[in-house]
């Protein structure tokens, strides 16, 4: 739903320079040229309309599986019942804890890690592989590795080590389910961050650090006063394409916790989820799906307004 | 006071030495310049001075105090580097307040001082700006600026005009020179420019494969070169060099028969050189003359002749293969391939052993 609706985007805007600038030329041409990319454009247009209109047609009926037939129109219904569904409160602000707190650990690990490894020491190549190898492993199998081999309160590496130390072990699903999602993305989601940032750190001035230790700049100053100004565009980056990806998380918390206990690990995508495909409701998963795709669209217009300046601004 | 002594400075990375001992003595408000070609230690040099390179054994010394190992914002010496390494997401002022902001000087005299350094480099309307809101010569301007506020004891500079194109280089060489006498500062300057060595220097450091080849001013290393290398490095364009054999010694003068068979005899002190030895006659362009080909022993062709307006450069291939640089005047007229003599002042002429040391003059040496 989600992809659909943030295709729109790119396809409305390309059009609109596209005409401006065709008005100079001549007729021909300009007809030749709009012949010629028409079935693309017709090809997007459709994999976005026929979708999109389905949606929305779903989320206007009485849609369930479990009664098929029974396919009045309802108006508004689905819409309403979803926003005051209790899920819907639990799985915005779940949601936003979610990707909130894994920008937070992937930004600030992040750049602390990829400061330590642009040093240089013995072994360096090897390290950094390592780093960035959780980013190849798939969702689902990450979930499974955190949830069979680290975090089992039985025969967890983790249960393991509390046992050590002659602590009881921690059930971490159902004493801390959300901290443990938080824990497992952003495990995936570190290595994007230091790819990036680590790149960055490859690209600063040395005369500049050097000039500042003349200047009198110690390991603080240099960091707060050159490094970081220096890697605020590539966090920038990193926020903005995290979040994207973060909003929908969805393998995670389904080969883990099944949104539960009780609400607490459901977020909007995991939500809508069961709606469609647990109570068979497509209807209100239809008219769920629409509202997080405002959502999503909401923001992403903060994001971009953001971050989106100190991007295209020239450095 | 400023007097900066160096003591059999060496540095290497790994095997590879980069300085094989320097020693030198700086001393107040000198205008120093290091000069070299590619990878004579020059940078290292300034680097290590300015503590950014950890020397491998030696002493640097400012006003008897022992700076080898202390840390470089504790040297009181500032750089102006060749990048001009400006700090990019500061303003100008924020770029010259900076060092003062670190060692958390009260706010006013911060304040003084950037608006002090920006009336002498003319920054005032720039203050607000970022670095990259700036031509190349405002950022120049704007890294001397940062150098000046600290009030150094001792100014490095490390390549600084090389980044800026022909016309803005001479307009900033001369603005750093008008700078040394207004602040009255002890500067030490890297470059492998000689015109800039020649025109800012009071003092000239020749290195060549890390170490000092000779120290003097500039006129002293033009008109008596201490060898071959620095001969040849300074002037433009280059000293020519003809190869040849002592023929006949005298008390105060040596004959020297060159490679085309033409004898010159040259006024120099002949107590190490012995009838046969190997020498070569160093002969500047200015202290040549194009004569009719009857008129002198030593004949060749005229070779490619740029002619720059205000002088004719010729290159002239002599009859036994060596070339041969002439200074003419502007109007001199001449054609490729035209047969020429060619006549030597011999009293400018310096002569260099076969270690190619050069051989002093008598009468320096009476002088």
């Amino acid at each position: 739903m989600k992809t659909t609706a943030l295709n729109a985007g790119p396809v409305s805007s390309a059009a609109e320079p596209e005409k401006d600038s065709r008005k100079g030329e001549s007729k021909k041409t300009s007809r030749i040229n709009r012949f010629m990319v028409s079935p693309s454009v017709l090809v997007l247009a459709l994999w976005m309309v026929i979708p999109l209109s389905m949606t929305i047609y779903f989320s206007l009926i009485r849609y369930n599986l479990l009664y098929p037939g029974d396919n009045e129109f309802v108006g508004l219904e689905n819409f309403q019942f979803f926003v005051t569904d209790f899920g819907f409160m639990a799985g915005m602000s779940n949601t936003l804890l979610l990707v909130g707190a894994v920008l937070l650990i992937t930004v600030v690990l992040g750049v602390l890690i990829s400061l330590l490894i642009n040093q240089a020491f013995w072994g360096q190549g090897i390290v950094r592989i390592l780093l960035i190898s959780p980013f190849f492993i798939m969702p689902t199998v990450n979930a499974l590795i955190w949830k069979n081999l680290l975090l089992h309160p039985v025969s967890g590496v983790f249960a393991a080590i509390w046992k050590f130390f002659g602590a009881t072990p921690i059930d971490w699903f159902s004493e801390f389910p959300l901290f443990s999602i938080i824990m497992i993305v952003s495990w995936q989601w570190l290595p994007f961050a230091i790819l990036l940032l680590m790149t960055a750190l490859q690209s600063l001035d040395q005369e500049q650090q050097e000039a500042a230790r003349l200047d009198g700049a110690g390991p603080w100053a240099l960091f707060f006063h050159l490094t970081l100004p220096h890697l605020a565009r590539p966090i920038a980056v990193v926020v903005m394409i995290e979040t994207i990806f973060l909003l929908s998380i969805f393998a995670e918390i389904f080969t883990t916790t099944g949104g539960g206990p009780g609400y607490e690990t459901t977020n909007l995508a995991y939500l809508i989820y069961s709606q469609a495909l647990l109570q068979f409701d497509v209807g209100l998963a239809s008219a769920g799906g629409l509202i997080a795709v405002v959502l999503a669209n909401i923001a992403a217009f903060f994001l971009v307004r953001l971050i989106g300046k100190s991007l295209t601004e020239k450095q | 006071m400023a007097n900066l002594t160096i003591k059999n400075l060496k540095k290497s990375f790994g095997d590879i030495e980069i300085l094989k001992g320097i020693d030198l003595e700086i001393k107040d408000n000198e205008f120093v310049v290091f000069v070299g070609p590619s990878g004579c230690g020059k940078s290292t040099l300034l680097r290590s001075i300015a503590g950014l390179e950890d020397v491998t054994s030696g002493h640097i010394m400012l006003d008897h105090k022992e700076i080898t190992d202390l840390a470089p914002a504790k040297r009181d010496l500032a750089m102006v580097f060749q990048s001009y390494a400006l700090y990019p997401h500061m303003s100008v002022r924020k770029n010259m307040s900076f060092a003062l902001e670190l060692a958390k000087e009260n706010k006013e005299v911060i304040s003084t001082k950037v608006s002090e350094a920006a009336r002498i480099l003319e920054l005032e309307p720039l203050l607000e700006r970022k670095p990259k809101e700036l031509s190349g010569g405002q950022r120049q301007r704007v890294a001397i600026g940062r150098a000046i506020v600290r009030q150094p004891k001792v100014f490095l500079f490390d390549e600084p005009l090389s980044n800026l194109d022909a016309a803005l280089r001479v307009q900033m060489r001369l603005e750093l020179a008008r700078l040394h006498h207004d602040l009255n500062a002890t500067m030490i300057y890297v470059t492998h420019d000689q015109v800039e060595a020649m025109t800012l220097a009071d003092k000239v450091v020749v290195l060549n494969q890390g170490r000092i080849e000779q120290v003097g001013t500039p006129l002293e290393l033009y008109r008596n070169p201490a060898n071959r290398f620095v001969a040849g490095f300074l002037g433009m364009p280059k000293m020519s060099f003809l190869p040849g054999n002592v023929t006949a010694i005298d008390a105060s003068s040596v004959t020297v028969e060159l490679t085309s068979g033409a004898s010159v005899t040259l006024p120099a002190a002949s107590e190490h050189l012995r009838k046969g030895s190997a020498v070569t006659v160093g002969v500047r362009p200015e202290n040549i003359d194009v004569v009719e080909p009857s008129e002198s022993s030593l004949t060749g062709y005229m070779d490619i002749a740029e002619s720059l307006g205000s002088d004719t450069y010729c290159y002239v291939k002599t009859d036994g293969q060596e070339t041969l640089t002439v200074r003419m005047p502007g109007n001199f007229a001449c054609n490729y391939g035209d047969r020429i003599g060619l006549r030597l002042h011999v009293d400018e002429c310096h002569l260099f052993d076969e270690q190619g040391n050069a051989v002093q003059k008598p009468s320096r040496m009476a002088a």
